[in-house]
């Protein structure tokens, strides 16, 4: 018997009960689509934070203010750390290897133009902010560069800010009120959405300076420290800890690699898509047994036929492969069913949110598949034994 | 062709051995044309399916062909049962999605013949059984007659030396039932040897040799021409 023979053979008897057939290479398909659409979604939110990681950037230090003691603590909690002032970064951008330095004060306050008023969160920043986080301004300009410890009434607004506070009116010169002080707006930003854990399109930008009168602070929010390649993080880290720590007498900050939050983000989230596949890869197995059962019955409802075979002079072990065959068309069926109901449905998840980057990993189509067609060999195993063991005077017996 | 010396087949039922052939003593030469009658439990049945290499007996000596198979294991039984034995059937046993062609077919798809011989050879099996243009029917398609020439077409598609039928007028109506017993009759006639198994004693005594089989024994043996009713009478008790 080819191949050819076989396979014609086990597809014609598959035919021969659609509905039966087609009912049980569903449950395959269900199981299948769901491993693809469940990864296709943890993916995309593992692509999704490291996009977000990756915009802003990956040769960036982040100083925070305050010493972790021990794992898990969170830092700034535990010890009354120096200030982290502009006077600190100033000295970080003259490090050998640092590019750029951009001093963080963050707060919230609320923003009025007239009768709007909104409560925003308040960026104080430096022109560097923008190359460092790559920031764009959609009209007017960033903050210019101002003299060290010089503040100025100036505000560079978040695109949804500009247009909940500047309906249909160009906010470029008009003034704004933030918290008690004026302040002129002299630029909008593109649209950015999140990062680093705030909407940009949310904010207020005003020179680091203002922010911390405003908020009446003496320590920076952050620093963030950009190497001059990403080659260069690793020599760059330990010399502004080292700087720092002589200029505040004790080393009371903590320095964070844009590198290590990511990957461990990336890990997370990957271990995540593992999970939920493999739960979704349970219902493979269930779909097996469906198959398994779908087997016994027509290998019940074809005694006949068996003892016909082995009658005509068919071996045992032909009548097993053909059986076995069957088993593994159907869940092959049902797995290429499960990879485009699967598709269709990443599509829909695209659709619905778009700015999650849901693609089905490559690994998972391919474990699916191959699951399932497993599967459907491993549970058609008994169904074929029993087929090939029949007696055919027992089975030509049968009426 | 067959000789059969002291067969004996026991089944255990429940704790109680059931003596189904009890000694059949009987030899079948290439190219006979036997009948096999007997009432139910008469063992005729069983005597079939040790004749088709489908059960094997418990004991004496069965030589097929020249070859003593009773010992062979279910491989070579097998092999016996492709090349050399054609079954021709009660209830047609074809296989109901599959053509008339395709169901001759299947003998030649499983011995690996190829393809494009099959085709030659189904075509004049068929023809051979007058079905050529049925050759695409199903057999739901088919009347009961017509099923029945598609599987004697079936049985000796791989040309065996030996034709095994199980009540093959058993269930047609009279004028199908001749055909198909002209049928064989032919097939005979080409050399092929025939054992028919039957009720009928108007379909036995066609045969050369009518062996009459009661309680696992066989009791009597008489030219087919010479088949008494009164014997006719008493089988079909």
């Amino acid at each position: 018997m080819t191949s050819a023979d076989a396979f014609g053979f086990s597809t014609r008897a598959l035919l021969a009960h659609r509905l039966r057939s087609s009912l049980s290479l569903l449950g395959m398909a269900i199981g299948v689509a769901a491993v693809v659409i469940l990864t296709a979604l943890g993916e995309g939110a593992r692509r999704y934070v490291v996009g977000e990681f990756a915009s802003i950037g990956t040769n960036l230090l982040i100083v925070v203010p305050g010493k972790t003691q021990t794992a898990g603590a969170l830092p700034g909690i535990g010890g009354t750390p120096h200030d982290l002032t502009l006077l600190d970064a100033a000295a970080v951008a003259r490090l050998p290897g640092v590019q750029r330095v951009a001093p963080l004060a963050m707060g919230t306050e609320t923003v009025a133009n007239r009768e709007r008023k909104r409560q925003v969160a308040v960026m104080g920043a430096t022109a560097d902010m923008a190359p460092v986080r790559r920031l764009h301004v959609e009209r007017g300009q960033f903050l210019p560069p101002l003299e060290l410890g010089r503040g100025a009434p100036m505000a560079v607004l978040g695109l949804n800010v500009a247009r909940e506070l500047f309906p249909g009116e160009d906010p470029i010169g008009q003034v704004i009120r933030v918290g008690s002080w004026r302040m002129k707006v002299i630029g909008v930003l593109a649209h950015r959405g999140m990062q680093l854990g705030v909407d940009m399109d949310e904010v207020v930008v005003v020179p680091v300076e203002t922010a911390m009168r405003l908020f009446d602070r003496r320590s920076l929010f952050r620093l963030i420290v950009e190497a001059r390649s990403r080659r260069e993080l690793p020599s760059v880290q330990p010399l502004v800890v080292a700087k720092l720590a002589a200029r505040h007498g004790e080393e009371d900050v903590t320095v964070l690699t844009q590198q290590a939050v990511l990957s461990s983000f990336d890990r997370i989230l990957r271990a995540l898509t593992l999970a939920v596949g493999a739960i979704a890869g349970i219902s493979l197995g269930v779909a097996g047994l469906l198959i398994m059962n779908v087997m016994l019955v027509s290998v019940a409802e074809r005694t006949n036929e068996i003892g016909l075979l082995k009658a005509l002079g068919v071996e045992g072990a032909q009548v097993r492969v053909v059986f076995l065959l069957e088993a593994a068309l159907l869940s092959l069926a049902g797995a290429v069913a499960g990879l485009f109901l699967g598709w269709v449905g990443v599509l829909v998840l695209q659709h619905l949110f778009p700015k999650l980057p849901s693609t089905t990993p490559v690994w998972a189509a391919a474990a699916s598949l191959a699951i399932a067609l497993v599967t459907g060999v491993v549970f058609g195993v008994l169904p074929a034994g029993r087929a090939s063991r029949l007696d055919p005077v027992l089975a030509l017996g049968r009426r | 062709m067959i000789e059969l010396r002291g067969i004996e087949r026991t089944f255990v039922v429940g704790d109680q051995p059931v003596h189904a052939l009890r000694g059949v003593d009987e030899t079948v030469r290439a190219g006979e044309y036997v009948s096999l009658m007997g009432p139910s439990g008469s063992g005729k049945s069983t005597l079939l399916n040790v004749l088709g290499c489908l059960d094997r007996p418990t004991a004496g000596t069965y030589t097929l062909d020249g070859r003593e198979v009773q010992h062979l294991d279910d491989a070579e039984l097998t092999a016996v049962r492709r090349h050399t034995i054609g079954f021709v059937f009660q209830f047609f046993h074809l296989v109901p999605r599959l053509t008339a062609a395709q169901n001759v077919e299947l003998p030649m798809v499983f011995a690996g013949v190829p393809r494009e011989e099959r085709a030659a050879r189904t075509a004049d099996a068929l023809a051979a059984v007058a079905l050529t243009d049925r050759a695409h029917h199903k057999p739901e398609q088919l009347s009961g007659g017509q099923r029945q020439r598609v599987a004697i077409a079936r049985a000796i598609i791989m040309r065996p030396r030996l034709l095994l039928a199980d009540e093959p007028t058993g269930n047609l109506d009279s004028t199908s039932g001749r055909h198909v017993i002209e049928l064989l009759e032919e097939l005979n006639a080409g050399g092929l040897t025939l054992v028919v198994v039957t009720h009928d004693p108007g379909v036995a005594r066609r045969a050369e040799r009518v062996v009459v089989l009661a309680d696992g024994r066989v009791v009597e043996r008489v030219r087919g021409s010479e088949l008494a009713d009164a014997l006719a009478a008493v089988h079909a008790r």
